[in-house]
């Protein structure tokens, strides 16, 4: 099967105006991924699935990853020449910048008449807030029906040419998305026998803190 | 200029009357418009989320038009246990014992498919003893599974109880095995990355093979009873096909998949652990209706059998675990890894994405039951709601793992 | 212990097994009435998770349920006593189950199977698992468990039958069914947008009281 450098060489050629990088995995298992802009998303799928090489005809799994924002810190070094001559001096710069961030989809690619995967293709939002769209791949591969169902359900991406694009696994009229790092849960239950961590600030707020041990009760004072 | 994509064609295309509601065939089934308003003689029931034959809390959303199915929405969510938020919050190894739970019949199987993905994202070898104890458990686990099923559609196409029985009878002696070696009948939490938990003993492979050379006299019995059976035929030939094409395309997997007459089977195509070493044949279907899938299931049990032989003879000794293997403050390096494994039902997965701590980024299960159910409307269009029951049985799901 | 003990005749035990070694039985009317009905406790066929298939597994050949009474499981919540409620009941099934149990007729009992039946059980820390049936119906008896084994699920069976042959007619132990009293029906939660409204039954469910950590030593 090609690699992952070679079907993007393939993609870009075939589609001159997408943006298709590698994501190079750090872990053992050199799956290594493509991350394809949202536009060009369905075109790119539809074309991984007809091509005689790759023939990518089965879509195994899709999930959804959440990516919060998160503070960089970048230190930049610039050296000052010393006006007198001396040795430079380095001087340092810290400048801190938020990173935005974004909704993941991650497509796990197969192919069942060449028996060979996985290829695996990313797209990513815009932004966790407003610009939350994704081209559904559903009309390539009907196996995202459901599973995109659920990530639209569990993290809010709205996937644009789903048919019934609904929640699945909650109720109709629930409001949040569970799945997201920032979810706070309902506030449901009162005690746990041995809490710790997050489970124990929880379980403070419902009982004040212990009040002091009473006092060894006086001996009756021997009366008549 | 936008590809025009078009879903595949259904063999079932005008096979069936319609009433006047048009072309209702499965092969416009995700392009057509959904129907809201009732043409005053539709009727829609509801089936489940309690009910005899649906396997679990599911329910599905059935819209008729006199006796035939035109429409069948299935809701999930009745047993969503939020299992990826809580992998999230827990160690790599405190996700085992959740694993169990998810199909909460095959507890091996799912143990092995999360270990194989740790094992991928952590670079971890097992030791072959371990890996020939993964193929005996997990061939176990099919043999059961499989018995389950038969015994489960039996009971959907009205026997109730008595093959179901004879099913159980047989799970009963599996399960003993299993609780002898993890402790647990169902939730066995037997796994571990970079190997088993605990290394079976001499007498455990001996009632092993007791076990396995006894079950093809079970079968014989089983398949005497059932699968010449007229009314089995009757009922289940014809009923709830499924194209090959479609089910590709739908990502069914497992005994579906093969009963459309597709030839994968992941211990053959990933040939994953031990799988290369063992003779085995892989089953397939002709018509992909719901005697096909029962039969590939029995077919499946005999090739488990003869499997489970060749295992248990040629098992080796040594380690039961990677010395190398850390069980405690376990940090897989950052990065991601998708690890499958043919269970019983069907291809299940987990994917992983690592940030470097003890405890994953993110935590997905790739669920069989889950994505075999994408076609259920195809399949039951047509035919009449005790049809429904069957082909949803015939399906083979597990709620804990639809839901998770 | 008074609940569980069998109400006694005016008679000694050696007096009546004398009599019954004569062919002549001497019970009172509230025995005879708690015994018909706590030897065929008939349960609804509902199981929601795992420890539903320990259940079925209670009933089948190995176990086998029918020979404490419960011969079959019916289908329909009419024509049920016994709610099992076996495995993770989430939120979005919690309606349905309350509205099964308005629709069990009286006398109907309740057993909450394994740990998430009685406390959400391990998947405590969900957003839509709800922490106990008990918020929302009254229950009997709890059989603890992960899953319990079919001897725990007979065993809790068995304890339930004791409770009933401890209940009698009038009373304050009297079932639910001749009391006057006592509301049988259970209020349906609805869907929030957060959570159940409401999260609990204020009336069934009181939250355990303050944990007190024992004074070190």
């Amino acid at each position: 099967m090609e690699t992952p450098e070679q079907i993007r060489d393939r993609l870009l050629a075939r589609f001159p105006g997408a943006q298709v990088t590698v994501v190079v995995n750090g872990s053992p298992s050199a799956q290594h991924s493509l991350l394809v802009d949202a536009a060009h998303g369905r075109e790119i799928a539809g074309f991984l699935r007809d091509d005689p090489v790759l023939r990518l005809d089965q879509c195994s799994n899709v999930t959804g990853v959440d990516w919060p924002e998160k503070e960089v810190v970048e230190t930049t070094k610039t050296t000052v020449p010393d006006p007198a001559g001396g040795t430079p001096k380095i001087i340092e710069e810290k400048s801190k910048r938020i990173e935005p961030g974004c909704l993941e989809v991650v497509y796990h690619l197969f192919s069942v008449a060449l028996r060979h995967g996985p290829v695996v293709l990313r797209m990513r939002t815009g932004n966790r807030t407003d610009a939350v769209t994704l081209p559904s791949l559903m009309p390539v591969w009907r196996s995202c029906d459901f599973q995109e169902r659920e990530v639209f359900d569990l993290f809010g991406v709205k996937f644009d040419g789903h048919p019934d694009l609904r929640r699945i696994l909650m109720w109709d009229a629930f409001k949040d998305h569970p799945m997201r790092k920032d979810y706070v849960e309902p506030d449901d239950y009162e005690w746990e026998p041995t809490p710790h961590g997050d489970v124990l600030a929880k379980a403070r707020k419902h009982f004040p803190a212990p009040a002091a041990p009473a006092a060894a009760p006086t001996p009756p004072s021997p009366t008549a | 200029m936008s590809t025009e994509i078009t879903p595949p064609a259904s063999p079932n295309a005008g096979a069936f009357p319609t009433g006047g509601l048009g072309d209702l065939s499965p092969g416009g089934a995700h392009v057509r418009a959904v129907h809201d308003e009732f043409h005053g003689d539709l009727l829609e029931v509801s089936m489940g989320p309690h009910h005899p034959s649906t396997h679990g809390v599911f329910r599905m959303v059935v819209t008729l038009d006199g006796e035939r199915i035109v429409k069948l929405k299935p809701v999930f969510g009745y047993l969503h246990r939020n299992h990826e938020k809580l992998g999230e919050g827990t160690s790599y190894l405190g996700s085992m014992p959740y694993t169990d739970r998810l199909d909460y019949l095959c507890s091996m199987t799912n143990n092995w498919a999360y270990a194989v993905a740790v094992e991928k994202l952590a670079g971890l070898t097992v030791p072959e003893r371990a890996e020939y104890v993964r193929v005996i458990l997990a061939e176990l686990t099919r043999l059961l599974n499989h018995t389950c099923l038969a015994g489960f559609l039996m009971q959907d196409c009205g026997c109730s109880g008595t093959p179901l029985m004879y099913a159980f009878r047989e799970r009963e002696k599996i399960l003993d095995l299993f609780e002898s070696l993890s402790g647990s009948r169902m939730m066995c939490n037997y796994q571990r990355f970079g190997g088993c938990r605990v290394d079976p003993p001499a007498d455990w492979l001996a009632r092993a093979q007791t076990l396995v050379d006894g079950y093809t006299a079970f079968l014989d019995e089983f398949e005497a009873l059932l699968t010449g059976n007229e009314i089995v035929m009757a009922r289940t030939q014809g009923v709830g096909c499924l194209s090959s094409a479609l089910a590709v395309s739908a990502g069914v997997t497992g005994p579906a998949l093969r009963a459309t007459g597709v030839n994968y089977d992941l211990r053959k195509v990933d040939a994953y652990g031990v799988y290369p070493r063992f003779t085995f044949r892989v089953p397939l279907g002709a018509h992909g209706d719901v005697y096909d899938r029962y039969m590939i299931r029995v077919l499946e049990m005999r090739e488990s059998v003869g499997i489970l032989k060749q295992a248990l003879a040629g098992l080796p000794g040594g380690p039961i675990m990677n010395p190398a293997a850390k069980l405690r403050g376990f940090r897989p390096k950052a990065g991601e890894a998708y690890g499958r494994i043919e269970g019983p039902k069907g291809e299940i997965g987990f994917y992983l994405i690592s940030d470097g701590s003890p405890n994953p980024w993110r935590y997905r299960v790739r669920p069989p039951s889950f994505i075999n159910l994408t076609i259920l409307e195809d399949m039951c269009l047509g035919h009449t709601v005790a049809d429904a029951v069957i082909i949803l049985g015939s399906v083979d799901i597990v709620l804990g793992e639809v839901d998770r | 212990m008074d609940q569980i003990a069998p109400t006694t005749v005016p008679i000694s035990d050696a007096e009546r097994d004398e009599l019954r070694r004569h062919g002549i039985l001497l019970t009172g009317l509230e025995e005879l009435y708690n015994w018909g009905r706590s030897r065929s406790v008939w349960p609804l066929n509902f199981g929601l998770a795992c420890c539903a298939i320990e259940m079925i597994a209670a009933s089948m050949a190995k176990f086998d349920i029918a020979r404490f009474g419960s011969e079959v499981f019916r289908p329909s919540p009419r024509q049920a006593d016994l709610l099992i409620v076996s495995g993770t009941v989430t939120k979005k099934m919690a309606p349905q189950v309350v509205r099964l149990w308005n629709q069990m007729p009286e006398p109907k009992f309740c057993i909450a199977m394994g740990a998430c039946a009685i406390s959400g059980g391990p998947f405590k820390q969900g957003y839509n698992v709800l922490k106990g049936i008990d918020r929302f119906i009254p229950v009997d008896i709890y059989i603890p468990g992960c899953p319990p084994r079919p001897e725990a699920l007979l065993h809790g069976l068995v304890q339930l039958q004791e409770k009933m042959r401890g209940q009698t007619i009038s009373g304050p132990a009297a079932p639910r069914h001749l009391r006057a009293d006592v509301d049988c029906d259970c209020p349906i939660p609805e869907f929030g947008e957060h959570d159940l409204e409401p999260p609990q039954n204020d009336v069934l469910f009181q939250p355990p009281a303050s944990p007190v950590r024992p004074p070190k030593a």
